[in-house]
């Protein structure tokens, strides 16, 4: 596959590693958090057969990681964003 | 040596002779042969046996959908098993066997499955060897395994080196036949980067088996024009003797570039194979068509081939099966075999063609409306039974005949992402569907386009449209354009034993016995006949099995559907994938900075990770292992030893958050952590489990050093980054790895500070009172070198760990080592330090396992309360905070001869010894030296309850009871005074 980076172009995926759902940047507020929603945050994932934004990180790159939205049935890759706006960079 | 069936003519060097040898008889063949078409001009029509009737084969095809003329190329190491006979380019001194038989070719014993065929249909194995279910390990399985398989391995690693390389282009052209060539042309004169990839050592594809003109020029000229052309332009690369396998995500094509296959062995430097990995803008595929066969009685003997296949021997490598030869033949195409045949003086015998309205030749006699019965000739085809339009039958005699039934365009690589191709009833065949990989474009034969001009119109129009040229078309050469009269014709009425898949031994009788079964899914076809299996993957064979299921079923050919089509297209050796990543190559090696050192001492070496690490450092006279574990141990104990810690992850971290982004990463506190401090720090996965551990030096107020076991680096750095981008993506925080940019010694044992106090610059006091422990600060050492120093302790003993940049890492070691001598400083290494570490109660990967939490480390005090970490919210689940959680705990033996070991499990000193009862299990066991007896850590149910309790020990895997004390994991040192000294 090849991924557009948002910063350094398109590159092929063997330069990344995937980190899994990008639902893991939602992690429960600690203060507020049910033991539910660490349970659901955890453990349970969504295994859809279409769109899946999902986290891929640069790790023979700049270290970025970057949310990629991929169709898991085409492998089409149809938005890449950074997870954090500046990259891994300052 | 006389190569009787050669003729005029063809693409061959007469001017040199390569010698070769089939079954240790030499033979003689041309530079431009094929294995294959050097055989049939020495009249060597018989090339294998047959999978599972083990029948007398001869080459069906003059390409790399062949079926039956598997031979095992070359010998020694190099010898490859399955290789196509008419794709194996020929060498001088090549040799090759034929495959399948014993004892010889022409007598083969096992052909005795011929006569039992009645039983061996579809489904024997799954019928026959069902039961008693315990015969099958002892006595099924290992007959059927001397029985199968197809040619043998050397049993001998391969000699020859595989690449892997990177391409990139505007427009990949897959086959250079007309389509592509024409393709080719276009978009190279627009000045497009094309690549041209083909898997013959000869481009031009079918332009070099025909005699028709191109712009009146001979078809196989034109194509060695455009080709000259090509080759002068620099946006163009050729690669001939290059198969494209696979048509993966995202316009990423896999070729296989065979660099060396046609030479006797790889030229110095050289590697056998290229897999590369082309990303191309578009793709155009210009695979062609395949001829399709008819299947009749018995028509798979030595001498039958597919009539394109035999026009191709004659025209471009002027050889012929026979002298005296038929064609059989549902369609025109058959005829021109005739034709073309004829030409070169080889005698038609007759021409059956299954139409009553066929064309009539004045050179041959043809046979309207006549079809092919029944065929003679146990090791090579003499005659063939005829029955004719009026119901008479008629006996011909030949020693070959051509056998056309339509052409299959090659749709394969436009399935690979699970696109199905469509069933055209004009064509009578399937061609491309709608879905096709993106970026891909099909042109030529392969689209259907079965006559030349065609071809070459479509490779035209298919380049100008994928690269979106404008512009006036230019005019495509005048050339063949003959109406395509395609008609299903799938075999002869009445055939039972007639063969559809000649690699797998599938007949007729086989495909209708697995309907009456129940079979109706063609996957279930499939896998219940094996019609389309193995090395040809049924290019030859799928269209006849699914036509005559489709009748069975009284469904259309287009309901029935294909298999799905896989990559490789063609058969590759594994080594290709391997590329060099084999042996030692498979991962990389990573070697410290005191690595050559440690080998001038001696060091025995042991793999942590990618690295080498020195295990110990065995002494003259030392012929044990223990014995120079034991000694590190206690010199190190007594005096000082040093331990290249180097491999262990070190990650910076800086910014003005840097010390709130360490308090989430770790379970306890580090916001409060003073400048020039040290602490251990835990850290945990979200769910509660312990992730790694390690310890974090605070050089600034934001700056930390962040270490890691050795085994986690790599996996504890993404983690932090995770947290970095996707938790706390405002926090004003940096991380690098510098493990490489630090070479780092532990210095430990009572005598470390002195040792020490000799290289640190004058102006850095290390001191008990100047540095006390858990201390850490930047220093110099030997006159000005900068260094880090952490007054830290794996050992217990009072221990630095100093880190210096990589290149002065084995400087350091030698220097210390000088330094040392007079404290009788001993180099330690991974054993001697697992051995302390035990002693000491340190957790390390055997402990930090992936089960285990802070609490059962005896560590759950240290998850703070007092703020949010990654893994602190879970680490409160009841689940794992039970009133008799596993603790960690020491164990030693009662008698102190015996034994304690790692994996072991505990259980009561009385009372059943089963997994209802387990209390717990050892995770690190070693020889104390300072003990004098073995001692263990492990795990324990409520361990911290449980002082001095007596437990058994056991092991039923290797038969072992052994009474063990429950004691503190501290065996030495227990109130931390060493290490505070």
């Amino acid at each position: 596959m090849i991924i557009h980076h948002p910063l350094l172009g398109p590159r092929d995926s063997a330069e990344f590693v995937y980190l899994g759902a990008a639902a893991l940047m939602d992690r429960p507020d600690p203060e507020t958090a049910s033991a539910d929603d660490w349970h659901d945050y955890a453990y349970l994932r969504d295994n859809p057969a279409g769109p899946h934004r999902e986290l891929w990180f640069h790790e023979g790159g700049d270290r970025s990681i970057l949310i990629v939205t991929r169709d898991t049935t085409t492998h089409e890759i149809t938005d890449v964003a950074l997870a954090r706006p500046a990259g891994a960079q300052i | 040596m006389t190569q009787t069936n050669r003729l005029d003519g063809g693409q061959i060097d007469r001017d040199a002779t390569l010698s070769f040898t089939f079954d240790g008889k030499t033979y003689a063949g041309h530079p431009g042969d094929t294995l294959a078409s050097a055989l049939l001009a020495n009249n060597v029509r018989l090339m294998g046996r047959s999978f599972k009737y083990h029948r007398p084969r001869g080459p069906l095809t003059a390409g790399s959908e062949e079926p039956n003329a598997l031979v095992e190329l070359r010998s020694g190491a190099r010898q490859e098993p399955n290789t196509r006979a008419t794709t194996a380019e020929l060498f001088d001194g090549l040799s090759a066997k034929s495959q399948n038989r014993w004892p010889s070719l022409a007598f083969d014993a096992m052909a005795i499955n011929d006569r039992l065929s009645n039983f061996l249909t579809a489904g024997f194995y799954y019928k026959t060897f069902m039961w008693p279910a315990a015969f099958w390990e002892k006595l099924y399985e290992p007959i059927i395994r001397k029985a199968a398989g197809l040619g043998s391995l050397s049993m001998q690693a391969d000699p020859d080196a595989y690449d892997k390389g990177f391409r990139h282009c505007d427009l990949l052209i897959i086959g250079a036949g007309p389509a592509g060539l024409s393709a080719a042309l276009t978009a190279a004169r627009a000045g497009k980067h094309v690549i041209l990839a083909d898997e013959d050592f000869r481009m031009g594809g079918r332009l070099n088996a025909e005699t028709f003109a191109i712009a009146d020029m001979a078809a196989a000229d034109w194509a060695a024009q455009i080709i000259a052309e090509l080759c002068t332009m620099p946006n163009v690369r050729l690669m001939p003797r290059t198969t494209v396998i696979g048509a993966f995500d995202h316009g990423i094509y896999g070729a296989v570039e065979r660099i060396s296959d046609h030479l006797a062995i790889p030229p110095a430097g050289k590697p056998r194979q290229i897999l590369w990995r082309v990303n191309a803008q578009q793709c155009l595929l210009c695979a062609g068509a395949t001829e399709r066969p008819i299947a009749f009685e018995n028509n798979d003997r030595p001498g039958i081939m597919l009539a394109a296949s035999m026009r191709a021997y004659a025209n471009r490598w002027a050889t012929t099966p026979a002298r005296r030869v038929a064609i059989f033949t549902n369609n025109d195409d058959g005829h021109r075999t005739a034709q073309d045949l004829h030409a070169k003086g080889v005698k038609i015998a007759a021409v059956i063609d299954t139409r009553p309205d066929a064309q009539r030749s004045h050179d041959y006699e043809v046979l309207q409306g006549a079809q092919v019965k029944d065929t003679k000739g146990r090791l090579g085809l003499t005659f063939v039974e005829v029955a004719q339009a009026d119901g008479s039958s008629r006996t011909v005699e030949c020693g070959a005949l051509g056998v056309s039934g339509g052409w299959n365009p090659n749709v394969h690589l436009t399935c690979h992402q699970r696109g199905r191709p469509t069933w055209d009833d004009g064509l009578a065949a399937f061609v491309p569907g709608g879905t096709l990989p993106p970026g891909m474009t099909v042109a030529g034969a392969a689209n259907g386009a079965l006559s030349t001009h065609g071809a070459l119109q479509s490779g035209r129009d298919a380049a100008r449209k994928a690269l979106g040229l404008k512009g006036r078309a230019p005019a495509v050469p005048k050339a063949e354009d003959a109406p395509v009269n395609q008609s299903p014709f799938w075999y002869v009425q009445g055939c039972s034993r007639a063969w559809l898949d000649q690699q797998n031994d599938v007949t007729v009788k086989d495909v209708k016995l697995s309907h009456q079964e129940g079979f109706r899914s063609v996957e279930h076809l499939k896998r219940y006949t094996t019609l389309g299996m193995a090395t040809d993957q049924g290019k030859t064979s799928n269209m006849g099995g699914l036509a005559i299921m489709a009748e069975l079923a009284g469904k259309s050919i287009h309901e029935v559907g294909t298999t799905i089509f896989r990559p490789p297209y063609t058969p590759m050796a594994i080594g290709a994938l391997a590329g060099r990543m084999r042996g030692k190559e498979f991962h990389p090696t990573r070697l410290t900075p005191s690595h050559f050192w440690a080998k001038e001492r001696g060091a025995v070496f042991v793999e942590v990770g990618n690295w080498l690490r020195a295990q110990w450092f065995p002494l003259p006279g030392e012929t044990h292992w223990r014995q120079s574990v034991d000694r590190e141990v206690t010199a190190t104990r007594a005096s000082v030893g040093v331990c290249d810690c180097t491999t262990l992850g070190k990650i910076d971290v800086q910014g003005s958050d840097a010390a709130t982004f360490l308090n989430k990463i770790y379970c306890n506190g580090f916001a409060k952590l003073a400048v020039g401090k040290t602490r251990y720090g835990l850290m945990l996965r979200e769910d509660g489990i312990a992730m790694d551990d390690g310890t974090a030096g605070r050089l600034a107020e934001d700056q930390f050093v962040v270490t890691t076991t050795t085994a986690n680096a790599a996996k504890v750095y993404q983690h932090m980054e995770f947290v970095r981008q996707c938790l706390m993506p405002d926090a004003d925080v940096q991380l690098i790895s510098t493990t490489e940019a630090w070479a780092q010694y532990a210095v430990a044992g009572p005598n470390s500070r002195r040792l020490l106090q000799k290289i640190v610059d004058a102006d850095h006091d290390i001191s008990n009172e100047g540095f006390p422990f858990m201390g850490c600060a930047n220093i110099t050492v030997c006159g000005g070198l900068r260094a880090r120093l952490f007054r830290i302790s794996f050992s217990g003993e009072l221990a630095f760990e100093i880190a210096v940049p990589s290149r002065y890492g084995d400087a350091l070691m030698r220097r210390l080592m000088v330094e040392g001598e007079e404290f009788d400083v001993t180099p330690y290494g991974t054993e001697a330090l697992g051995v302390m570490r035990i002693e000491k109660g340190h957790a390390a990967g055997n402990e930090l396992n992936g089960t285990t939490t802070a609490l059962n480390l005896g560590m759950g005090r240290m998850v703070s309360k007092a703020k949010d970490s990654i893994g602190s919210k879970l680490s409160e689940r009841p689940g794992l905070n039970q009133a008799d959680a596993l603790m960690q705990v020491g164990l030693r033996p009662i008698n102190a001869d015996h034994k304690v070991t790692a994996g072991g499990h505990l259980m009561n000193a009385t009372g059943p010894v089963d997994a209802a009862h387990d209390q717990g299990y050892v995770t690190s066991a070693a020889y104390s030296p300072a003990l004098g007896c073995m001692i263990g850590l492990g795990f324990l149910k409520d361990g911290g309850n449980r002082l001095r309790e007596r437990l058994r020990l056991v092991s039923p895997v290797t038969d072992l009871t052994v009474e063990v004390v429950v004691v503190s994991a501290h065996f030495i040192d227990p109130e931390g005074e060493r290490v505070r000294a």
